[in-house]
């Protein structure tokens, strides 16, 4: 008997995330640290291993280094197996044509060998720059009780959001009539959330045709799903309603991180039945000094702490020394915020030192913007980085 | 240098019998999220040593839980790695019950290996140690056997080594539980020697029915082996009471000392991929150590808290050490009070213990 997979995921995790600026000068959007002690992609592979979705190719391409070390064999998310597990798929070179992935459908589709070796019925496709938890299991199972050929999940979203995303249009029983890829005018605020289960076979003889199309740009939401729609291809929606957040640029990064706090968080990681996997740090518990104060803020393993903190999230091994502020800001792992410097509503890249004295940013308000500091740089003694300034240069500060 | 580790997870289980009751002296809880083994295994590692024999005696369910294929420690090998001795007795063996016997038990594994050397390390104390050098003082001194001592302040206890060393660090006088007090050099558990001088020595105390490693062995070598005395300088944290163990948990909270064990990041244990710790607008946080998975809304302060602890509102820890899973309700008060596992406090409760009797509550308590 050959050896088969009922489904089998496919993560795309090659974006750059221009819009995260220094955040992802040398690493892939999925990689950036999120939420204390996780990184974007956590999310999707926690939610497949938690799905009962055992084989998941994990497509990269920009900056793909760090990713695909935290990755590794999918240890840390159970995904390490003998038949199936995760797999980190680069674009190669092949004896017939090399190239890099072009397009969403065609990285898929540069895989096929891959997907066909499990020889699935159902193919997952996911995107790795979404913070949400959801059982695919459930859409699956609604998918092939509706006999469709592609479900797609969709979430309702304010109507002045709703051109960024792809819009479905969509009969009472959920059946897509009609797809707009991010319309001017949108019809309806049923957004696609770039979550796509497909009947394999369906999925291969699109992605075929899509290919030797010359006029294609090689995208799901531009190409391939209004060719099956076209086609008169049964495509149903999976209507999501939980927190569900793409974090794709500097605010809705912060945003995600602060909607983890508070006593009901908005988006609770410490739910057991659904546990979020990472690979952890290799750290001590976290140190609050005498002289700490803190509130509403999350803390990771490692983290020394004798200041203020107030709204903030920590990422592992970060020190926050006596009489320094940290508000309203997310701070990755190793970073050290000096005595008497002050950090408001900023996003802090791993490994910065901020130096005594220095301000970084503004407190949180109208108009205001997040200050962003890039990886491994100083901030010098009294320097002063403005509110909304993205900075991946050392400041040089006072001798 | 080829070494192989051997620890002794379950010698002695009495000095702490509250906590070693349900489980073995390797995996009582230290430190907010390791188990006192996690220090003899990471050192091992660190140290180039691949193969880790563990012994085990009787409740050692919570060690294999703990330690489980060894991958945490990179010791998941397919050559060597961490193999866990269970006691081997057949019907006409019973248990072990020292040392000896225990290495009997294990004599095919020390005869199966090829490693020149045997570290072998206890789990009753902790202490960062390059087990390298212990080796290259043993080879230097072409010792029998490397007895590694600490210099510290004697406190009684209920067995112990202690020694003098000439200039040349020979061993020239071993006393076995010696009636004496202050400084002293005491031994440390650790002990480094050749694999087959050991296995000699195995087998000559099987022929000659001698039963302890400390009294038939090495206080009866001082002159007809070169038995040596290797000074471990840094902090060691031995713990032979509840009031020690106490007292070596709040010693955590010493910036100097966390950086000594942990400031490289290499002491390893088994994750558990709890949500980072959540201090809400009510926590008050002083001079404490907090491990994963906490909820903290109440005050806290020079203490100790294991993963997935939730101090709710109101509540008040101090001195305390706090372990896994515990909830401590609104309004309780904690003093000098140390809980095991899934301990649950309810609300406004007010416990007091003292500095050299903490008030141990045992696990699974609701209080």
């Amino acid at each position: 008997m050959q050896r088969k997979k009922q489904c089998i995921a496919m993560l795309l995790a090659g974006g750059q995330g221009s819009r995260l600026y220094a955040l992802t000068n040398t690493i892939a959007k999925p990689a950036v640290p999120f939420g204390s002690k996780y990184r974007i992609i956590d999310f999707p592979l926690s939610n497949c291993i938690n799905s009962g979705i055992d084989t998941v190719g994990v497509l990269t391409q920009y900056e793909p280094l760090e990713l695909n070390e935290y990755i590794g064999n999918g240890q840390p998310w159970d995904l390490d197996r003998s038949f199936g597990g995760a797999h980190i798929l680069q674009p190669y070179q092949g004896k017939k044509r090399t190239s890099w992935y072009e397009g969403t459908a065609n990285a898929i589709y540069q895989n096929m060998h891959f997907m066909k070796k499990y020889n699935p019925d159902y193919v997952l496709i996911l995107s790795g720059d979404h913070i949400y938890k959801m059982d695919y299991a459930a859409m699956l199972k609604a998918h092939i009780e509706t006999n469709a050929s592609c479900t797609i999940a969709a979430l309702n979203v304010p109507l002045k959001e709703a051109s960024r995303f792809g819009i479905l249009n969509v009969k009472e029983d959920g059946q897509i009539y009609r797809f707009d890829e991010k319309p001017m005018v949108p019809k309806s605020t049923l957004a696609s959330l770039g979550i796509y289960i497909f009947t394999a076979s369906k999925l291969f003889e699109y992605l075929e045709a899509d290919d030797k199309n010359p006029n294609s740009s090689k995208d799901f939401g531009k190409d391939v799903l209004p060719a099956m729609l076209d086609a008169g291809e049964k495509m149903m929606s999976y209507e999501f309603s939980g927190y569900w957040k793409d974090v794709g640029t500097i605010s809705s990064l912060h945003e995600a991180n602060m909607d983890l706090l508070g006593e009901t968080p908005n988006f609770d990681v410490s739910d057991s039945n659904w546990k979020i996997h990472s690979r952890n740090p290799l750290a001590p518990p976290e140190y609050l000094g005498p002289d700490s104060s803190i509130s509403n803020s999350m803390i990771a393993l490692g983290c020394e702490v004798n200041g203020t903190l107030i709204n903030s999230v920590l990422s592992s091994n970060v020190k926050v020394e006596k009489g320094a502020v940290v508000r309203d800001s997310v701070i990755m792992s190793g970073t050290v915020i000096k005595a008497g410097a002050e950090v408001n509503y900023a996003i802090v890249d791993e490994d910065v030192v901020i130096e005594n004295g220095a301000k970084v940013g503004a407190p949180k308000g109208e108009n205001v913007g997040i200050a962003v500091l890039g990886k491994t740089i100083t901030i010098g003694k009294n320097a002063t980085v403005k509110a909304g300034e993205i900075v991946d240069k050392s400041i040089e500060g006072e001798v | 240098m080829s070494a192989v580790g051997v620890i002794f997870s379950n010698i002695h289980d009495e000095n702490i019998p509250e906590l070693s009751r349900l489980r073995s002296m390797g995996s009582i809880p230290f430190g907010g999220r390791y188990r006192l083994i996690d220090f003899a295994l990471s050192n091992m590692v660190n140290s180039g040593i691949t193969t880790v024999g563990v012994i085990t005696k009787n409740n050692y369910q919570s060690l294999m839980d703990h330690i489980g294929s060894g991958k945490e420690w990179d010791l998941a090998r397919k050559d060597g790695g961490l193999m866990v001795l269970p006691p081997y007795n057949d019907e006409y063996e019973s248990l072990y019950h020292t040392r000896l016997d225990a290495l009997k038990g294990i004599i095919g594994f020390l005869n199966r290996r090829t490693e020149e050397y045997v570290v072998m390390s206890d789990c009753d104390g902790i202490c960062k140690i390059d087990f390298g050098k212990v080796i290259a003082f043993h080879e230097e001194k072409q010792a029998d056997i490397t007895l590694v001592y600490h210099n510290e302040e004697l406190v009684k206890s209920p067995y112990y080594i202690t020694f003098d060393t000439n200039d040349a660090g020979r061993i020239t006088d071993l006393q076995i539980n010696a009636n004496i007090t202050g400084k002293a050099n005491v031994y440390i558990n650790i002990m480094v020697l050749n694999r087959q001088f050991l296995i000699n020595i195995i087998n000559n105390a099987i022929t000659r029915g001698a039963n302890s490693f400390g009294r038939d062995i090495l206080a009866k070598s001082v002159d007809s082996m070169k038995l040596c005395g290797y000074e471990f300088k840094g902090y060691y944290a031995g713990m032979d009471s509840m009031a020690q163990y106490y007292k070596r948990n709040l010693e955590m909270l010493d910036s100097s000392i966390r950086d000594e064990l942990f400031g490289a990041r290499d002491i390893y244990t088994k994750v558990k991929d709890s949500a980072p710790s959540k201090y809400t607008e009510t926590a008050e946080v002083k001079n404490s150590l907090i491990s994963d998975g906490c909820v903290i809304e109440g005050t806290v302060e020079n203490s100790i808290l294991f993963r997935g602890v939730k101090i709710e509102k109101g509540a008040v820890v101090r001195n305390s050490i706090v372990m896994q899973d515990n909830v401590i309700g609104k309004g309780a008060q904690l003093n000098a009070v140390i809980t095991d596992k899934n301990v649950v406090v309810r609300d406004r409760r007010v416990l007091s213990g003292t500095e050299d009797f903490p008030f141990f509550i045992p696990k699974g308590s609701m209080v």
